[in-house]
């Protein structure tokens, strides 16, 4: 009797249904909403708008909720959604330098102007399970914060080690910025830094944090120190053409991290230092910085460093990055492959029944 | 809680989901594809609200060639019930209502996945391929900088030493998917995971053969009535697989057949792997598909 081997309709239907019920749970419990979402699970929403390249609070954490939690499903919402928006404008290149800062870390300098601030960080919490957030939690004191004088720019780290040549010069490149997009042009190797940065930026934060971590380790080490961690807001402004100036439409809050890697130099340069660069929407900081070592891994062949570890491998890196892409392919392997597999099976016999070693199988 | 824009329903989606300008770039990469025969064009592959690796290259070749008055065909493993079929074609069905049918000789477009339709296809129609990789050269050379110079190079070498080591080792060529095709000439292609069976389809087909690769951000065509010859050599001539059994349905003894393992006893059973076909063969001989099978 030939039992109906292939899906339908009705399955399909059904499966949408059940994953509703699940997404949902317990109908007795309060159902989630995006405003508990953006306000609770802010860093969560901050990752999805990071790797789904769109700064918008509400859009990520519908899709977080929409997603059950998943947060490379609620990437994958996001991009999918992004697709369709219209582009009115483009932005002018933000300035860092102006940032409201939350948390400015430097680990290269004990004090430096515009101090260290060390703002909302999990860093030096231990972590232990706090049972009292299990039903409420206390009423949360309020920080002694100093006050900061957000009156003047925050000089670089890295613009303080370029007053004495000590680090690389960041060279704008000609035509800089130039609007090339990866979502708008497919990518061409040797690929230029802007589309490494804009790739990195939407990569999977796993999968960078393991290359990262892997420079560290001695594959592609580049001897990296933490040169400044700033977290912030910063005005957003576009330049319409037909008013000739500059008009601030919003501001958005990101993480910026730049490295500063030993360089022994070479024929053509003298040691200085190098630079890795990181940059992520909210408070990603694992991303930025992890962002940072591969950006500066990347810049091996352009600094005439042997490049043999994977994170140096422009190809390899930029090709794997996305996890958009790298979740449907794996995934695709559920798909059926009874015709391919079928062909392989006809091969397999064949071969076999040519090898002076196969047995006949049981069964015939 | 902020209500979102209200502009932000899906009624707000075009037809067929693409944009319009994302369809003219996508068929300026098609036009391009098509005047150089089995040449890999870079397009600006988007994302899809399906995911990569599930036809989103066929999904977006299909937007951009699809009008309203189009009837499509989506198939996959040869089948139009397979549940990413299902899938796709509720995706077009919603996003541009055009009529779908599942007999081939009816739709104007057919997007498949690892098959080429038995029935033979016609001019006028466009076969759509959803491709996961369209580097012929990928297994023998990961780097795309280095492919895409032996393709402009011709230097094809590599892939006949390959398919001469299977020779050498096995008394013949052991691809049985996937077996590579010159195109007109000139370019080494990659037909996407169809059965070797299926290549000889391709050779001077009347219908236009697109293939799309999403999430590799290719496009390659091979025009009406375009030369595609599976690599051989002239004493290992190109074969076909050829099965023993015939389709237990409707006798047909041409077809690529699916194997149905119907008990844990090692029995089983082979029928058409083109659901399509199958069935209308079927009933032009008066028989009911599940009678035929008991």
């Amino acid at each position: 009797m030939y039992v109906a081997v292939k899906g339908g309709e009705k399955a399909i239907a059904s499966a949408h249904k059940l994953l509703a019920e699940q997404r949902r749970g317990d109908t007795d419990v309060p159902e989630l909403t995006i405003e508990q979402i953006k306000q609770q699970m802010s860093l969560a929403v901050d990752r999805v708008m990071t790797e789904g390249s769109v700064y918008d609070r509400d859009l990520a954490a519908l899709a977080i909720k929409q997603a059950s939690g998943d947060l490379v499903e609620a990437i994958f919402l996001l991009r999918a959604y992004r697709n369709t928006l219209p582009r009115l404008a483009t932005a002018n290149p933000i300035d860092t330098a102006t940032m409201t800062v939350r948390r400015r870390i430097s680990s290269t300098y004990k004090d430096l102007p515009g101090g260290q601030l060390l703002g909302p960080t999990y860093d030096y919490t231990h972590r232990l399970l706090d049972f009292d957030l299990e039903d409420g939690g206390a009423a949360i004191a309020p920080a002694d914060t100093a006050p900061v004088d957000n009156q003047t720019e925050i000089p670089r780290v890295s613009d303080v080690l370029n007053a004495e040549g000590l680090i690389e010069q960041e060279i704008k490149p000609e035509g800089d910025p130039d609007g090339s997009d990866v979502t708008r042009e497919p990518m061409t190797f040797p690929a230029g830094r802007d589309v490494r940065l804009q790739n990195l930026a939407r990569g999977d934060e796993g999968f960078l944090l393991a290359l990262g971590y892997s420079t560290q380790r001695g594959y592609g080490r580049n001897h990296p120190f933490a040169g400044e961690i700033r977290m912030g807001d910063v005005a957003v402004e576009i330049m319409p053409e037909e008013l000739g100036f500059a008009v601030e439409i919003g501001e958005i809050t990101l993480t910026e991290c730049e490295m500063v890697n030993q360089f022994t130099g070479s024929e053509t340069s003298p040691p200085q230092f190098t630079r890795g660069y990181g940059l992520a929407f909210g408070g990603s900081e694992r991303k930025a910085m992890s962002m940072a070592l591969v950006d500066r891994a990347l810049r091996a062949a352009d600094l005439g460093e042997e490049a043999e570890a994977p994170a140096q491998d422009e190809e390899f890196v930029l090709y794997h990055s996305d996890n958009v892409e790298a979740q449907g392919f794996v995934q695709h392997l559920k798909l059926p492959h009874y015709v391919d597999f079928q062909s392989e099976l006809e091969l397999v016999r064949k071969l076999r029944a040519a090898h002076p070693t196969a047995h006949p199988a049981a069964a015939e | 809680m902020t209500p979102l824009r209200s502009s932000r329903s899906r009624r707000g989606y075009n037809f067929a989901y693409l944009d319009e300008h994302t369809k003219r770039m996508i068929r300026r990469s098609i036009l391009k594809a098509v005047a150089v025969p089995g040449y890999q064009v870079p397009f600006a592959s988007r994302e899809m609200p399906l995911p990569f690796g599930w036809g989103t290259g066929g999904i977006q070749v299909t937007a951009s060639v699809l009008g309203p008055d189009d009837v499509l065909k989506v198939i996959d493993q040869g089948a139009d019930d397979t549940t990413n079929a299902v899938s796709i074609r509720a995706f077009f069905a919603r996003t541009t209502n055009v009529r779908t049918t599942e007999k081939t000789s009816e739709a104007t477009v057919i997007q498949t996945r690892h098959r080429i339709p038995e029935t033979p296809l016609i001019e006028g129609q466009i076969l759509i391929y959803q491709v996961p990789i369209p580097e012929p050269l990928r297994w023998l050379e990961p780097r795309e900088a280095e492919t895409r110079k032996m393709h402009a190079l011709e230097e094809y070498g590599s892939m006949h030493v390959q398919l001469y080591e299977d020779i050498a080792k096995y008394g013949h060529i052991s691809t049985s998917y996937d077996y590579p095709v010159i195109v007109n000439g000139r370019y080494l292609m990659r037909p996407s995971p169809i059965p070797k069976f299926d290549n000889p389809k391709m050779h001077r087909n009347p219908a236009l053969q697109l293939f799309g690769a999403g999430r590799e951000k290719r496009i390659y065509a091979v025009p009406p009535y375009t030369d595609v010859k599976s690599l051989d050599f002239e004493d290992y001539p190109f074969e076909i697989q050829r099965w023993e059994e015939n389709c237990e349905i409707c006798g047909a003894d041409d077809t690529f057949l699916d194997e149905i393992v119907t008990d844990d006893q090692g029995g089983r059973m082979y029928v058409c792997s083109d659901s399509d076909y199958c069935a209308e063969r079927t009933a032009a001989a008066g028989k009911i598909p599940s009678e035929a099978a008991e």
